[in-house]
């Protein structure tokens, strides 16, 4: 370890780091009442980064033999190629032990056909709920992932993270066409994950969504008042403001919220946290894939922007501490700042009152992930169930459809926060070609005016 | 080293015994990346990576693993793995592995020595003027958020015990450059690119140019009141359509009860300018390949001829559940997945207008020239359609004021039926379809 960081850096550089990953996955998945794929995977390796100056070198391998390790570390510090020479010593601390994560249940030690059965439990359930059921499928999927981070500055820290993930999404036939349903469960923990979910219940919801929209209108089409379910709201807050708070792109003045520390971005009531601290939830870890402990961070307080998220290579730039977002999809990528768990805290309204004192517009109760331009701020988020609010009451399904606003616009049009806050469904965030576990949550929240993407008048 | 990948996936599918079928995929890819920021190497990566992905089938049941390292051990533990997990899957009458059936694949060189033996040096040179030649495009150009040269040199081989044994090798290049223009306090962002097989092809004045294009021209755009008006799909977004389209005309959704179109067949589901065919054989396709997933010939497959749904696209599995041939339309994410039915090279029969003579014909439409969402607002099962777009207004026949923060929506169905015209400007692009303009009628922008 220390032979290979030094030489990382022989050539004069400023920083050298090891990450080293140890993934072993499984996963099986159920279509058309079929077994269809039962899958395991083992993927190890090593990513070596050198800094100097502005320009980081990356090298990585599969070799984890010392012969591999200096090979890929040779590969780095030649890309980050600063000339200079010299000789450094490095020496890394002994190594912290991983922290305690809480999994009661190991998925390596349940047996293939108990996964297996969970999965047809599933599809059972969910053409039960009726005929016009015509399709399901059903994936479970768990990682185990162990890393180890050891740098140049003495640190030398791992972490063992494992992720329990299920998902069920069905098909209904009618008269008006094919209509989907789906749900989906995730937590860092092991597969006491079905402790907190029932399969067969989720197969109904899924299997529920699904019939409700046979019967779905076209959704309407234009600007109007939306309230966005418990859980829900995450995702807009993700796409609104949270990819924009990343100091990469902040740095890049590929920010709307660039320059804007300590101005009121949002409307008072908004307090919008990032914790990677969160035990089981989707985005939980003991430590980034730098080697920083994960961090509650608060970033909008009572609507003012009080700190972005960053990564050890920005917060070096600016002599202050990394704030535990630095992270990778795997030891083949370098990393850079991401969310973890980001979310809104409970307001003080009633969830009913909120509906109830909104004469027109769109209820969406699940969404379906979004997209946003950091740079104009303007972004989408798409509702895959979702309802008509007409006289204070919510009515007709509508049909699926993005929603589309601008960050700063929509942040201080928020005017009502339920008291019903829940963690939504586990997602995965990709930021240029990366994807990452992410959580998010919100209570019910109301935002007086977005633009809804239907076809209705 | 081809030929070793084949010699390893041979070596394994030899391990099967009497009454298993295995297919071994076995990959190496070596790639190199380059990010420049203002005039600097912002990073610079160099990475090897190589793994396999066994599949058995025994009894009908079928299993899979994958391993990224090909070592002895690790290529029998990865069999053992794969064998093991057969025992849980179904039984499927009609899983198996792909035999040969007599198509002699297309020859295809898509490799470039030109490229493996270029220097580093002249890769950072090439990121480097590209990130120039997207700052001096246009003095509005205020910045270049990124500006990146990727290659990559892949290898890759795929046997069965029924006799498939196909390799291919292929090298590819790209430079994209995102561009940040601004004017007071508003920012506007575009991206340009240029992709060849060797560095020779790439040109990074396009590239640039078209980043800073793409962001100039939506400096001062604002949202627009809803309407129904035509829309025109500058090729790039057209290429992200047909992706949508190809994957509703995949056998697997039609046996599965997921295609829209699955009942279709021999009729008019798309306008009668609409001729689509997905041809991995054509060599200036930037996904072309000689082979599919599981190692059988590509061919040409004529999807819709004149509006009129002619094939739908099987793996081997799909086509002997659907009692039909393979398409050779097996696709895969590398050696971690599992084979699957997907198009490979998506092409529309161009036109015989360019996008400025087809938007003069229009009085009121929208020149999109980027969308967004369409993972969460479009649906392929429903048909469901809306994605956020931006681009420029037409007006009497002349693009007119940039447009951002609206939606388009309409269905897959509809979208396909109210084709008015395709233009002549087909162009491939770093994705599974070619891109070329397309303008349809009768789509709802909503915005204020």
């Amino acid at each position: 370890m220390n032979r290979t960081l030094a030489a990382a850096m022989r050539t004069g550089a400023d920083f050298a780091e090891i990450f080293a990953e140890d993934r072993r996955s499984a996963s099986a998945i159920l279509d058309d009442g079929r077994v269809e794929e039962v899958v395991s995977g083992r993927d190890r390796g090593a990513g070596i980064r050198v800094v100097a100056g502005d320009t980081t070198g990356f090298a990585h391998t599969a070799d984890l033999s010392a012969a591999g390790l200096a090979a890929a570390a040779d590969a780095a510090a030649a890309a980050a190629r600063r000339g200079g020479g010299g000789t450094q010593t490095v020496a890394v601390s002994a190594l912290e032990p991983p922290r305690s994560l809480q999994v009661r249940i190991p998925p390596e030690e349940v047996p293939k056909d108990r996964k297996v059965a969970l999965l047809t439990a599933a599809d059972a359930a969910a053409r039960s709920a009726g005929g016009a059921i015509t399709q399901v499928s059903a994936r479970y999927g768990d990682g185990r992932r162990r890393i180890l981070v050891a740098d140049s500055d003495g640190l030398f820290t791992s972490d063992d993270q494992v992720r329990t993930l299920f998902s069920v999404s069905c098909v209904a036939t009618g008269d008006t066409g094919m209509q989907t349903g789906r749900e989906s469960a995730g937590r860092t923990a092991g597969f006491e994950l079905f402790d907190l979910y029932d399969v067969e219940e989720m197969a109904r919801r899924a299997a529920q969504r699904a019939l409700t929209k046979l019967t779905a209108r076209p959704a309407p089409s234009g600007e109007m008042p939306v309230v966005v379910g418990p859980g829900g709201g995450g995702v807009l807050f993700h796409e609104a403001c949270g990819h924009g708070l990343e100091a990469d792109l902040v740095a890049k003045s590929a920010s709307v919220f660039a320059g804007r520390l300590g101005e009121r971005v949002a409307a008072p009531m908004v307090t919008l946290i990032d914790d990677g601290t969160m035990a089981g939830e989707w985005g939980h870890y003991g430590i980034d894939d730098e080697g920083k402990p994960a961090a509650r961070n608060v970033l909008i307080s009572d609507g003012v922007l009080t700190d972005y998220m960053w990564d050890r290579l920005r917060a070096r730039k600016e002599g202050r501490a990394s704030s535990g977002n630095g992270r990778r999809q795997s030891y083949q990528h370098l990393p850079m700042v991401r969310m973890t768990n980001t979310y809104i805290d409970n307001g003080d309204a009633d969830p009913d009152d909120i509906v109830a004192d909104t004469s027109h517009g769109v209820y969406v109760a699940q969404l379906g992930g979004g997209q946003v331009n950091t740079a104009t701020g303007d972004f989408v988020f798409g509702m895959t169930e979702a309802y008509l609010i007409e006289n204070g009451r919510i009515t007709a399904p509508i049909r699926e459809g993005n929603l589309i606003g601008n960050g700063p616009d929509v942040l201080t049009r928020i005017d009502a926060l339920g008291n019903d806050f829940a963690m939504g469904s586990p997602g995965t965030c990709g930021k240029d070609g990366q994807g990452v576990p992410v959580g998010d949550g919100t209570p019910t929240l109301r935002v007086t005016s977005l633009t809804v993407g239907g076809t209705a008048a | 080293m081809s030929q070793s990948l084949l010699d390893i996936a041979e070596r394994v599918v030899g391990w099967a015994g009497a009454g298993i079928d295995v297919e071994a995929f076995v990959a190496h890819e070596q790639e190199t990346e380059i990010r420049a920021y203002q005039g600097e190497v912002e990073s610079l990566t160099v990475a090897s990576s190589m793994g396999i992905g066994v599949r058995i089938v025994r009894g009908g049941r079928q299993g899979f693993a994958y391993a990224a390292a090909l070592d002895d051990d690790t290529l029998r533990e990865t069999f053992d793995e794969a064998l093991d997990n057969s025992r849980f899957g179904s039984v499927d009458e009609f899983a198996g592995v792909a035999e040969p059936d007599g198509v002699e694949p297309a020859s295809l060189d898509l490799y470039r020595s030109e490229l493996v033996d270029f220097g580093t040096e002249d890769k950072v040179a090439l990121a480097l003027e590209l990130e120039r030649a997207t700052l001096a495009a246009d003095p509005r150009v205020t910045g270049v958020e990124s500006a990146d040269y990727a290659d990559t040199v892949y290898e890759g081989a795929v046997a069965t015990s029924r006799g498939v044994a196909a390799s291919a090798r292929e090298t590819g290049c790209y430079l994209v450059a995102y561009s940040l223009a601004s004017d007071g306090d508003e920012t506007q962002t575009g991206f340009g690119f240029s992709v060849g097989r060797q560095p020779g092809e790439l040109s990074a004045e396009t590239a640039g140019g078209d980043a800073a294009d793409r962001a100039t021209r939506l400096l001062g755009a604002a949202k627009a009141p809803t309407r129904r008006l035509t829309v025109v799909l500058d090729p790039y977004v057209t290429a992200r359509l047909l992706g949508i389209v190809g994957a509703t005309l995949s056998g697997d959704a039609v046996l599965k009860g997921r295609s829209l179109f699955a009942d279709r067949m021999d009729e008019a589901v798309a306008a009668p300018s609409l001729t689509l065919v997905d041809d991995a054989t054509d060599p200036d396709a930037f996904t072309a390949s000689a082979v599919d997933a599981e190692g059988l010939a590509t061919r040409r497959v004529p999807l819709i001829s004149d509006g009129v749904l002619q094939a739908f696209l099987y793996d081997t599995y799909t086509a002997r559940r659907a009692g039909v041939s393979s398409t050779g339309s097996a696709v895969r994410g590398g050696f971690k997945g599992t084979p699957g039915v997907g198009a490979h090279a998506l092409r529309l029969t161009p036109g015989a207008r360019s996008q400025a003579e087809i938007v003069a014909d229009i009085d009121d439409g929208l020149l999109v020239q980027g969308v967004t969402g369409l993972h969460s607002g479009v649906n392929a099962v429903s048909g469901d359609f809306s994605v956020g777009a931006e681009g420029l207004r037409i007006r009497d026949g002349e693009t007119a004021e940039p447009i951002r923060e609206v939606t388009i929506a309409s269905t897959i169905q509809r979208l396909l039926m109210d084709v008015t015209e395709v233009g002549s400007d087909l162009e491939w692009l770093p994705m599974s379809a070619a891109g070329v303009t397309l303008a349809i009628a009768d789509v709802t922008m909503s915005g204020t």
